[in-house]
């Protein structure tokens, strides 16, 4: 019985590699001097589905709500074993918060034909967890979340082992379900190196745009339109155009989409500021550290 | 989603495991108190389970004017569709303003769901709660006595205060050990709603097979002194030293991530972000640089002592007391101090 996984991924700043310009001077964040990476607990999740690809067949398909820009991280999942990577790229999503970015991933998800969709537990951007339990809410699935072990899907039923935090817990569930995957999982495989050359020149089609319009300075917007045409065209027989959905084609609701659909908006965003105290250097001799412990032992902190 | 009511209660889940309240509940009625005598409305707290309404006075205790009780034989055990159905259902019934629940496994698992349900906001992980007023410049207009939900964001460098002016309740989960515990008043009485419940074994997919809880190892948010320990204390081995030290001032070992990380201490110890918040009288970081992720979970210690052998450490920034130097010569000196005074 082969089982259709499907994998909601995110392209995140590497906010781990955080530097003195990351930050703007009006306390915003400057994304554009932090590494965009593949959200490392959706690694996990599109591990384990290839897992289950792997033990029962199946196919194995990745999609990501984001700017042009995400095309890089659906790549990096052809390249590892997904069978199909879609990019869901509309203006209108801006701004989404996570019950919009529920509602429009959940739009996609009703296009496809799965059994279980798997995400990572949270995204390192923001870190709230979310959108999974939001989007299985929003399909009506159930959701298992902090899924450490995978243990067996039999009879429509999976069964899977939770981390919760202060113990484990092994629960069973009828299909189709939600996963949320956490970082203890699996160790993520690498690339495969025939993946690898067979994908390198899959692009979505707002990429080969892109790439016209770079090279091509000059061209009127008419033959811009000629050459993608052309391009795509090309691409389309090789089997390397990547699926690209917009919000029309989703039908999505734009009540609940991006700026608009997010209940949740910024009041005020500040950065951290680290606050002077009242501090003393204290030489670290015996004599200096042995008042210090008085110090503490007067003012009744060691008691 | 429901229409903003000013009149709305501010409510708090009650998470409840085999009939004991969980801490983070009564931290959460604390500042729910005072949000809603700000606002002059009501708490109220959300008691699910079966066989809990014994709970309830315990809740009035910590601050609830009001409990809804919701029992039933299929709400014994936790379920993430079950619970959120039934809170769904209570919320379009009474229309709260405000609701919050832990930051939990549990609350992280169940709000959001409920907020998926109920179309309405939910901020994660909330280190602070406050009432005031937003401005919309574009549309001209001032909000007001909204729920600032402020958290950390972006790997925790920078403060987000996130509010949601439309699509009500508005909704938020609260770190554990962030906001104080309050004293319970036992003489203080609240009403007590019981509710009518429906439910099919339908809303219960999950079948729990095996379930295993281990305690924690260390008690970190009870403890007035922490020690802890960062990668610069370099091995497993000579985390003794941690634990040493510890053990003199009646102490709790704690750890970095990145100790944690290196198979220095169990992870039950992380103090931090992804880890337990702790707001002791002494906090002593012993090889620790002080990581923005690492100082969310501190900062807001009494005293702070920091050792360290590199002067421009983060960690220096917010220490009291500032010890530059190699801990292998500075702890066992500080040990030996310690035990002298007695």
């Amino acid at each position: 019985m082969a089982y259709n996984c499907v994998v909601p991924i995110k392209q995140v700043p590497d906010t781990k590699r955080i530097t003195g310009d990351a930050m703007n001077d009006d306390g915003t964040v400057n994304r554009g001097s932090l590494p965009a990476i593949f959200n490392p607990e959706d690694l996990n999740a599109l591990e384990m589905a290839l897992s289950i690809k792997d033990k029962f067949g199946g196919k194995v398909t990745v999609i990501t709500m984001g700017l042009p820009a995400a095309g890089a991280i659906l790549r990096q999942s052809l390249y590892r074993g997904a069978d199909e990577a879609i990019l869901i790229t509309d203006r209108r999503c801006a701004a989404s918060d996570t019950l919009a970015t529920s509602y429009i991933l959940s739009c996609a998800v009703r296009k496809l034909d799965y059994d279980i969709v798997l995400c990572g537990r949270q995204a390192i951007d923001g870190d709230t967890a979310q959108v999974g339990p939001q989007l299985a809410e929003k399909l009506g699935i159930p959701q298992i979340t902090y899924v450490e072990e995978l243990l067996d899907i039999a009879n429509g039923k999976i069964s899977a082992k939770r981390n919760m935090g202060n113990g484990w817990q092994e629960v069973k569930c009828r299909l189709p379900v939600l996963l949320t995957v956490i970082d203890e999982a699996n160790e993520p495989r690498v690339a495969i190196a025939k993946k690898l050359m067979k994908y390198k020149n899959a692009r979505t089609p707002i990429e080969i745009q892109m790439q016209l319009k770079e090279d091509n300075p000059d061209a009127s917007e008419d033959e811009l339109a000629a050459l993608a045409k052309g391009k795509i065209g090309t691409l389309t027989e090789k089997d390397l155009v990547i699926k690209q959905w917009d919000l029309d084609f989703l039908g999505a609701d734009l009540e609940w989409c991006g700026r608009d659909g997010s209940p949740t908006k910024v009041h005020r965003i500040q950065s951290v500021v680290l606050t002077a105290r009242d501090s003393k250097t204290v030489e670290p001799s015996e004599q200096s550290i042995s008042d210090m412990i008085h110090e503490l032992i007067s003012d009744k902190t060691i008691s | 989603m429901i229409p903003v009511n000013r009149n709305g209660e501010v409510w708090v889940f009650a998470e409840q495991h085999e009939g004991k309240l969980e801490d983070i509940s009564l931290e959460l009625l604390g500042r729910a108190r005072m949000l809603g005598d700000k606002l002059g409305v009501k708490v109220a707290s959300v008691l699910i389970g079966d066989n809990v309404k014994s709970l309830a006075k315990e809740l009035c205790h910590y601050g609830a004017d009001k409990v809804y009780v919701l029992e039933h034989p299929l709400l014994e055990h936790y379920q993430a569709n079950s619970y959120a159905r039934v809170i769904y259902n209570l919320i379009h019934k009474y229309e709260p303003q405000i609701m919050i629940y832990g930051a939990s496994p549990c609350g992280r698992d169940l709000a959001p769901r409920v907020a998926s349900a109920a179309k309405a906001g939910l901020t994660a992980d909330c280190t602070d709660l406050q009432i005031g007023d937003h401005e919309d410049k574009q549309a001209n207009t001032v909000h007001k006595n909204l729920l600032l939900q402020i958290r950390p964001a972006f790997g925790g460098n920078i403060i987000a205060t996130i509010i949601n002016y439309d699509r009500w309740p508005q909704m938020a989960t609260v770190r554990e050990g962030v906001m104080p515990m309050p004293e319970p008043q036992g003489n203080r009485k609240g009403e007590i709603i019981e509710e009518e419940v429906h439910l099919t074994q339908d809303e219960l997919p999950l079948e729990i097979l095996k379930e295993h809880k281990q305690e924690k190892k260390v008690n970190l948010k009870a403890s007035r002194i922490i020690v802890s320990g960062g990668a610069g204390v370099g091995s497993k081995e000579n985390f003794r030293l941690i634990w040493d030290l510890a053990n003199s001032l009646g102490a709790a070992p704690g750890a970095t991530r990145a100790a944690v990380d290196l198979g220095f201490i169990d992870r039950d110890h992380q103090v931090g972000q992804t880890g337990t918040t702790v707001r002791p009288s002494l906090y002593i970081a012993v090889g620790i640089s002080g990581a923005i992720q690492h100082q969310a979970g501190m900062s807001d210690s009494q005293k702070i002592i920091a050792v360290n052998s590199d002067p421009e450490a983060p960690i220096f920034d917010i220490a009291h007391y500032k010890i530059i130097g190699d801990l292998n010569e500075v702890v066992p000196k500080m040990i030996k101090a310690i035990k002298m005074r007695v």
